[in-house]
């Protein structure tokens, strides 16, 4: 999938943890020059643009874009409630918008709306990989169409693996990209979530989330290997 | 709401589930539980469930007996032994008062409320019980001494070894509700089987052991077979235990953790165990909360009595494993004296207190003991400064209720009502006319 284009950078930690766990692939850009600096060859499929406390910067950075500075298919501006009386003369800036502070599940879902439709992007609702399949609409797993009965971050967990197979992930990477970038208590609790996903698993098909020794975990196979 | 409330929401609807049943647990230990339907459980999230608490032991209070239970979302899962038909799940709950404050009568929220004073401290507390019971034909003392499955000529149709089988099927289901087991075998009575879990944070460890003694007791159950946690059930017989394996973790780093010590232990990790060992008076009545408790204590043998600490010493208090080299992520203690009867919530919070008292008062370590205490009298033990845990529930009440740090840890609410309670529990003991009294006096006096 290609990224979308998030402005400002840094991206707040609560916005960049909502986009990781909602599998979204995306890139932080500064201002329009890093935005064009980055831009993929047939323009990006859509942008996120967030208002701080100044709605000005964010208006600017939509106005090049309806200006065609930087191709964009589509743009959700996030603004807090103070500014929706300012936003009324510049509907023609955006194609959505959402309030911030956001509740993670609605922008999840305007996201979707938005930059999913028509079938521009694969919208991956089923991961499955030999004997697993994940339902992501119904938050269902099953296992050699047995129901898997998880909880929640160890369905995220198991969601984050499968739809990477082969690819091995460090503890630290799991911990920001599953539990998210507040999460107390270490690497360790990667580990205690993996051994209960796996006794759940049952002893047959434990071995689907391997242990990769002095690195971290992988899910399935290697495509190298 | 909450992203993993919502994934509950979801999952009750996906599976069908038709009971939803919010576990929490009383002063003393017992698992008790509030069903819910589906439709409730929305509201059950945003409000809380409210109900009587003025039935469960170390609920009640002065004023006002409701309280409200609040499902913790991340503790949801389907019981495995529930119908097809039927599907029913659980949630651990935290118990508040009706102005949604943290209820002090609430044993889980002493441990999270232990676990978060930790935390702002930079630590995090991992612990990993042994869980030892027996199987028994029956669980009714009125049909006379219990009858090992194994010696009762119980399941005459079956040549294996039933109680292994009951085991078995046990760990099958504790693993299907995301519980690892990291050993588990039949112990050196008939039978006595103990079940190892493997290393979590604290709060989950103690869940975990309340899931297990339900779910040990259940598989039991549906087979006509009883299954007993009290730690002395027979004469002459090993009891059961419940040694735990302690660790703290600071970030990814076991702060137990000193290749250099030639123990394998930090600083901090010896501090801990000279806390956790001269606390151990005060502990011992949560650690050992029945009467019953310290006819285990009093055995020679797994269980010490002793208040010390060695490598490979059976009849010491605290044992530091002896640890394969370049596993610094291993590195813990094992604390032998509790038993399976006791609330876990209260007893790793009393474990974990008594460590970080050693940590922050920079207690220092005895030396390690290597003899057999069980072998040395009371003079020789004296001589070396080794102190014996309370010998009996009456005096680990009093030890207990001197104790400032006890006190602390776990709230003047549950302080107050367990030692009343007890204290009740001893006086009722010692009014008791025993067999033993009967069998030895009657014919002579």
């Amino acid at each position: 999938m290609e990224p979308l284009l998030v402005f400002p950078d840094p991206v707040p930690p609560e916005l960049a943890q909502t986009l990781d766990i909602g599998g979204w692939a995306w890139k932080a850009a500064v201002d329009v020059a890093a935005a064009r600096a980055d831009e993929p060859a047939d323009g990006w499929v859509g942008a996120i643009v967030m208002a701080g406390s100044d709605l000005e910067p964010a208006l600017r950075f939509c106005r090049s874009v309806h200006n065609g500075e930087v191709s964009v298919r589509s743009l959700l501006l996030l603004i807090n409630g103070g500014h929706l009386q300012s936003l009324d003369p510049h509907h023609d800036l955006f194609d959505d918008f959402c309030l911030h502070p956001f509740h993670p599940q609605e922008l999840e879902i305007r996201l979707k709306h938005l930059f999913r439709r028509g079938g521009q992007t694969d919208d991956v609702e089923l991961i499955e990989y030999g004997p697993l399949a994940m339902n992501l609409e119904t938050y269902q797993a099953a296992i050699d169409a047995r129901p898997l009965d998880l909880t929640y971050m160890e369905y995220e967990l198991l969601k984050f693996l499968a739809a990477h197979p082969g690819k091995v992930f460090t503890r630290e990477t799991l911990l920001n990209r599953v539990w998210g970038y507040d999460y107390y208590g270490g690497a360790r609790t990667v580990d205690v979530h993996v051994r209960r996903l796996r006794s759940k698993l049952s002893e047959e098909h434990a071995n689907l989330i391997q242990t990769v020794r002095s690195v971290g975990y992988s899910f399935g196979r290697s495509r190298w290997g | 709401m909450e992203r993993d409330q919502q994934y509950v929401l979801r999952s009750v609807e996906e599976r069908g589930v038709r009971l939803i049943r919010l576990w929490f647990t009383d002063v003393l230990g017992k698992l008790k539980s509030v069903a819910i339907t589906p439709a409730e459980l929305e509201a059950a999230f945003d409000e809380g469930v409210q109900f009587d608490g003025s039935s469960i032991d170390g609920f009640s209070r002065v004023h006002e007996s409701d309280v409200l239970a609040r499902p913790d979302a991340t503790s949801f899962e389907l019981l495995p032994w529930a119908t097809q038909d039927e599907p029913s799940a659980r949630m651990f709950c935290d118990i508040q008062n009706l102005d949604e404050t943290p209820f002090d009568g609430d044993p889980r929220q002493v441990l999270r409320r232990n676990l978060n004073e930790a935390r702002a401290e930079g630590y995090s507390f991992f612990a990993a019980p042994e869980v030892e019971f027996f199987y028994f034909a029956s669980g009714d003392p009125s049909v006379g001494k219990p009858q090992p499955l194994d010696s009762a000529s119980y399941f005459d149709l079956t040549t294996a070894d039933v109680s292994s089988n009951l085991r078995k099927r046990t760990i099958h289901m504790l693993e299907a509700m995301g519980i690892p087991v990291e050993y588990s075998f039949h112990e050196d009575s008939p039978s006595q089987h103990e079940i190892d879990l493997r290393y979590t944070e604290a709060l989950d460890v103690a869940d975990n052991i309340m899931t297990l003694r339900l779910v040990v007791k259940k598989i039991a159950m549906d087979s006509g077979a009883y299954a007993s946690f009290m730690p002395k059930p027979l004469n002459g017989v090993q009891g059961s235990g419940m040694h735990v394996h302690l660790s703290l973790f600071s970030g990814d780093a076991n702060v137990f953790h000193d290749g250099s010590d030639p123990y394998g232990l930090s600083e901090a990790g010896r501090q801990f165990t000279a806390g956790v060992l001269r606390h151990a008076r005060e502990t011992t009545a949560v650690t050992n909360q029945l009467v019953n408790s310290y006819k285990r204590l009093s055995e020679k043998s797994e269980a010490p009595p002793y208040i010390a600490w060695a490598r490979n010493n059976r009849s010491a208090l605290v044992r530091v494993p002896v640890r394969r080299r370049g596993k610094p992520s291993s590195a813990r203690i094992e604390y032998r004296s509790p038993d399976p009867a006791c609330n876990p919530y209260l007893a790793f919070s009393l474990m974990l207190s008594a460590g970080l008292r050693g940590i922050s008062e920079g207690y220092e370590l005895p030396a390690e003991t290597s003899t057999n205490l069980h072998e040395l009298n009371h003079h020789e033990r004296a001589a070396m400064g080794i102190e014996p845990l309370p010998r009996s529930l009456d005096e680990a009440l009093d030890v207990m209720e001197s104790s400032e740090l006890v006190r602390a840890s776990l709230g003047d609410h549950i302080f107050e009502w367990f030692l009343r309670n007890k204290r009740s529990e001893w006086s009722q003991y010692q009014s008791t006319v025993t067999p033993f009294e009967l069998e030895r006096y009657l014919p002579t006096w």
